[in-house]
């Protein structure tokens, strides 16, 4: 019994490890999946949900739908976002709010969305950038509107 | 303003921009004060701590309670410092929750119920180190996560931890000396010092930074020759505080933390978290939502179990295997990823539903990814699983039996190597479990072999529970229309999901406010930190990293 | 080790080339000519000297030389059974990988720790690159190109082979760490166990050849074709328990207990750094081409080509191949597959590792070594 399972022990034992070889010279001619980063910048497209970074999108009159009311600043878990905004007069006497500066730091942006979902304007949105490696950690808060930028008129 | 104030938070119109008049807002079926306590309330019965004692050891002999689920330690403020307990009984399934509390907070004692349930060693660990309640009998009464030199008591809800703590420079000190305090029939404590490790051992450390640890995880590992005598985890590196953090965050920014416990079952945490704020508001989320969630549970249990297969094959040398694990895995990240945006923090799930409907392209990459998946796990046992050397280095190995198992409340895959039926989707089926067809599998020898092979059977039971209901998701609303601010009625509320590496649980203590009193969660990992020591006792160091890699702990999950 | 009056270099076509059937090139042709020229204007100590001096650049130069071809060797052979491409950003397809990996290794400063044995712990890398280049000298590169040749060399390389054991016990005692400690333990066991199966599979073969002589061991299977094919059924065995056996020897997976990062991080090389660390990886690398080149010395004919019986002008043309290009053909070949065992197989356990060779090679090479003495006594070897 016990030379039954010493040999029955070493052939089953050299077959398994032949299934394995078998196995690894297979994969040794399959194709291979890595993916070759900055040369294949042309082609690699992030999927549409991807949250690359916070951005707020301008038209070409260089227009957002920010209002400047701060909800997304109140909904963002960690201060990532600081609205500034200023009180000014229309033509017609009202007082109205508007944006000044909108910042934005990326480096403790931890992607939530709360603040996209809390926006009642649909102001901000995220890209699919990824490339959001800087030397400085201060690059990494962003004004999102744009110089001279006005709020879009309904 | 008044009126964009007033706008739903999470409606998913918001998306397409039109502004909504509060009229429109008002749900159907709002959540005035439920009459019937919420499905997953806590029906705490409350003991003085004298009377604690005896009440534990006839619920533990008597109606044999002996899985101590959950221990939560809680500051009550004026009620005091006290701890909940949920119990449950493998045999009939009972379950049983209660607290106790003392008004002392200069010197708060409870009775230890460690000799009850080996778990609790550990989890009184955990009180002691946030809420400073000592535990009378407790043979190892030092910190566990915070640094042994941390002043105060950080969970308390009046504790000052920045003033009294600056930020050390120097080395954290590891005792080498721990105490028992034993309360005398006078009510005065005698205290007796042990000895972690003798004089003369040989003590290695594994950890913290080390290629198989898994994370940040630290074992002081006391060898003979190449046998284990004595393991002593050192846990707390990368502690963040989330549930103290979460007491001050608002419901929905408290989802965005769970994706950050277990990274590898972000989706069943945050499902937790969900489900237990739904339940607890009695808000009912559309079928849809919850084939979804199911889906995407599974999708997220089988990445996590090919990156346990992977990780395993790398620490036993098998590199080849290691990287066939990753290529499957990167499959389901694409899924992942077209649909929340997100491949590890997945950041999916909201309270009432989900943050976006699925892809149009998810129903035919999953298609795609099942008979995938079925072909290329034949080839992990080709080359890994079915080889003489691995059957040599696991089969016997850290043999847990099914009584350690659920004393160390070892849920999970290891659990059910071992016998132990504790799949929580069969135990209080939740979302579309109750649906579908599928085995709880469960192996008896409890080595790390068949801890293994728990894990590669699930990753086919899951696909099968995919197949189920990828065709049948049923037609409805993503997500609910919440009001703005979120509050939970007042009350204890404790729901459970089966997360990839046993029961995850979430505590939840509402005050009535925006934010939560208190949130607490069932770790998956801690038991099987916590068993570690008795898997490992007697066998040799190159074991340790079997055992470490098939009870498969994830370490943000068990520092949080 | 050259006896006075002799040529270093060059020593096996000295006697042999009376019975030499003169097709393949050989190399003391050279070696002669080369000794001769020195002597025409220099002393003859001088001369030797000379030659010693040259020999010795020449296999440092190889040396290096192999070392970085087989380490891009096994990065790309790792990465294609891996489904990956392996390096190919410096350089194209990553060629000059490398080069730039030994430029950052000597840049890098030689830490010293506290506590340590100093003497010993610098002492140890060069103990083991010692023993490898020793027994580099011993292979066979052609017909007459040997540097180290004689009657009793098989033993001279066992023996130099096992210098290197004493440079991990070294490390792993001086570095005053644990993990080294163990690693430099478990190589210990280990190594010395196994020298055991490679010493009988080698024994084997000499039983089959009838010389220790590595010289006259690839000029006998030129002439009488390749030792695996003469002693079929025994030679066999003994080839698959050189390949498991010199694995080990190698410290390479899945023997690669010693270092095995996921236990002990590194090993008995983990306190080294810079230089020092290289020393080990070079070693280990050239280990694994020594063991190689051993392997196809004696199994597979050495610089010897590939000769079928009765066809001559197959034959013919294989012997216009030179026999370098045939001995270092082989040696790829076999380094291939310890490559494909490496990335296919994970690691054993201490224990495991010493009862396969205790229970399973030492039992299994005493009963090939006896089959082929009945072999060859009964004369049943081609």
């Amino acid at each position: 019994m016990e030379e039954k399972n010493y040999l029955s022990g070493l052939f089953g034992g050299i077959k398994t490890l032949c299934i394995g070889l078998k196995t690894t010279l297979r994969e040794l001619f399959t194709k291979k999946i890595t993916e070759q980063y900055p040369e294949n910048r042309d082609e690699l497209k992030m999927f549409d949900r991807f949250r690359g970074s916070l951005t707020m999108p301008h038209n070409e009159n260089n227009e957002h739908k920010c209002v400047g009311c701060g909800l997304c600043q109140m909904a963002c878990p960690n201060g990532t976002i600081k609205v500034t905004s200023e009180f000014y007069e229309t033509e017609d006497g009202k007082k109205k709010k508007r944006l000044v500066k909108y910042e934005y730091n990326l480096g403790s942006c931890m992607f939530c969305q709360l603040c996209t979902r809390a926006c009642p304007h649909d102001a901000i949105t995220f890209d699919q950038t990824f490339e959001n490696a800087v030397f400085d950690r201060a690059k990494l808060i962003k004004t999102l509107n744009r110089e001279g930028s006005k709020v879009m008129e309904k | 303003m008044t009126q964009e104030q007033e706008k739903t938070v999470a409606a998913p119109s918001a998306q397409e921009g039109t502004v909504k008049t509060a009229a429109k807002v008002a749900r159907p079926a709002a959540p005035a004060v439920p009459a019937a306590p919420a499905e997953n309330a806590c029906d705490l019965k409350t003991f003085a701590p004298a009377e604690l004692r005896r009440e534990m050891e006839r619920l533990r002999r008597e109606e044999k309670m002996d899985f101590l689920e959950c221990l939560t330690g809680m500051d009550w403020q004026e009620e005091g410092l006290g701890v909940i307990y949920h119990l449950e009984s493998t045999e009939t399934g009972k379950r049983v929750c209660l607290k106790t509390a003392t008004t002392d907070r200069e010197n708060p004692l409870l009775p230890s119920v460690s000799d009850l349930w080996d778990i609790a060693n550990i989890y009184e660990r955990e009180v002691f180190d946030f809420y400073g309640i000592k535990f009378t009998g407790h043979p190892d009464m030092r910190r566990i996560f915070m640094r042994e030199d941390w002043v105060g008591y950080p969970f308390r809800k009046d504790d000052d931890p920045e003033k009294q703590n600056p930020l050390r420079m120097d080395n954290e000190p590891l005792a080498d000396v721990t105490e028992t305090l034993t309360l005398n029939a006078d009510g005065s404590v005698t205290r007796r010092e042990n000895k972690i490790f003798e004089d003369g051992e040989y003590v290695v450390n594994i950890g913290p930074q080390h290629p198989s640890t898994h994370g940040v995880l630290h074992f002081r590992v006391s060898l003979d020759g190449e046998t284990i005598k004595k393991i002593d985890p050192v846990l707390g590196y990368i502690h963040r505080g989330i549930e103290k953090m979460n007491e001050s965050l608002t419901y929905p920014q408290t989802l965005a933390l769970t994706d950050r416990l277990d990274y590898l079952g972000a989706m069943q945490n945050r499902h937790a978290l969900c489900m237990c704020i739904e339940k607890a508001m009695g808000v009912e989320v559309s079928p849809r939502v919850q084939y979804i969630r199911t889906i995407m549970d599974e999708l997220q249990r089988i990445d996590s179990h090919l990156l346990f297969f992977s990780c395993l094959c790398q620490d036993l040398g098998a590199t080849t295997a290691f990287l066939y694990g990753f290529r499957d895995r990167e499959k389901i990240l694409d899924i992942f990823e077209e649909t929340c945006g997100g491949r590890l923090i997945l950041n999916y799930n909201t309270i009432g539903g989900v943050m976006a409907d699925i892809h149009p392209n998810f129903r035919k990459r999953v298609k795609e990814f099942i008979p995938y998946m079925r072909k290329n796990i034949e080839e992990y046992f080709d080359i890994f699983i079915g080889n003489v050397i691995f059957h040599n280095r696991a089969e016997g190995v850290g043999v847990l039996t099914k009584e350690q198992c659920i004393s160390f409340g070892c849920t999970g895959g290891t659990g059910r190597a071992s016998g132990w039926h504790n799949d929580v989707r069969k135990r209080m089926p939740y979302a579309a479990y109750d649906k579908v067809e599928f085995k709880e599998i469960v192996r008896t020898e409890g080595d790390s072999f068949a801890r293994l092979m728990i894990r590669m059977d699930e990753i086919r039971e899951s696909l099968s529970i995919i197949e189920q209901l990828i065709d049948n998701i049923p037609e409805g609303n993503y997500q609910e229309k919440m009001k703005p601010v979120i509050k939970v009625p007042a009350g204890t509320y404790y729901s459970a999901v089966e997360g990839s590496r046993g029961e995850f649980g979430v505590l939840l203590e509402s005050k009535g406010d925006k934010s939560p009193y208190r949130l607490h969660y069932r770790a998956t990992g801690l038991p099987l930190v916590a068993v570690m020591d008795t898997a490992c006792r007697g066998n040799m160091l190159a074991d340790l990293i079997t055992i470490g890699g098939t009870v498969d702990y994830v370490v943000p999950d068990i520092d949080r | 080790m050259p006896a006075a009056g002799r040529p270093p270099i060059g020593l096996a076509g000295q006697h042999l080339h009376i019975s030499f059937k003169k097709k393949m090139f050989d190399f003391s042709v050279v070696t002669t000519w080369l000794h001769g020229l020195l002597c025409s204007f220099l002393p003859e100590w001088a001369a030797i000297l000379t030659e010693s001096v040259l020999v010795a650049l020449v296999i440092i130069t190889l040396y290096a030389v192999f070392a970085i071809v087989l380490i891009y060797m096994e990065r790309k052979v790792c990465a294609a059974f891996q489904c990956r491409l392996g390096p190919m950003r410096v350089g194209k397809w990553g060629l000059l990988q490398v080069f730039s990996d030994v430029f950052k290794m000597l840049t890098k400063e030689i830490i010293s720790m506290r506590n340590t044995d100093l003497f010993l712990h610098n002492l140890a890398p060069f103990l083991v690159v010692t023993a490898s280049m020793l027994t580099f000298a011993c292979l066979p590169w052609n017909a007459g190109a040997q540097i180290i040749d004689f009657n009793v060399g098989v033993f001279f390389f066992l023996a130099v082979s096992s210098i290197g054991v004493v440079g991990i016990l070294l490390a792993g005692w001086s570095s005053n760490n644990k993990y080294s400690l163990i690693g430099a333990m478990r190589s210990g066991a280990q190594i010395i166990s196994y020298e055991l199966s490679i010493g009988m599979a080698m024994l084997t073969m000499i039983c089959l050849t009838g010389t220790m002589s590595f010289s006259e061991i690839c000029q006998q299977q030129y002439d009488e074709g390749w030792n695996i094919f003469r002693g079929h059924l025994p030679a066999l065995m003994a080839f698959v328990i050189y390949l498991v056996a010199g694995n080990a020897e190698c410290n390479r997976g899945p023997f690669d207990l010693p270092e095995c990062e996921s236990e002990l991080t590194a090993g008995y090389h983990t306190e080294y750094s810079g230089m020092h660390f290289g020393y080990y990886y070079l070693a280990e690398y050239l280990n694994l081409f020594i063991c190689a080149g051993m392997a196809a010395t004696i199994f597979l004919g050495g610089w010897a080509p590939l000769h079928v019986y009765g066809l001559d002008g197959l034959n013919g043309v294989m012997d216009l191949i030179p026999g370098a290009v045939w001995f270092v053909g082989k040696t790829f070949f076999i380094v291939f597959l310890l490559m494909w065992l490496r990335w296919t197989f994970p690691r054993l356990r201490i224990d495991q590792i010493l009862s396969l060779e205790w229970k399973y090679l030492v039992p299994i090479s005493m009963v090939t070594l006896v089959i082929m003495a009945l072999c060859v006594s009964f004369n049943l070897t081609f």
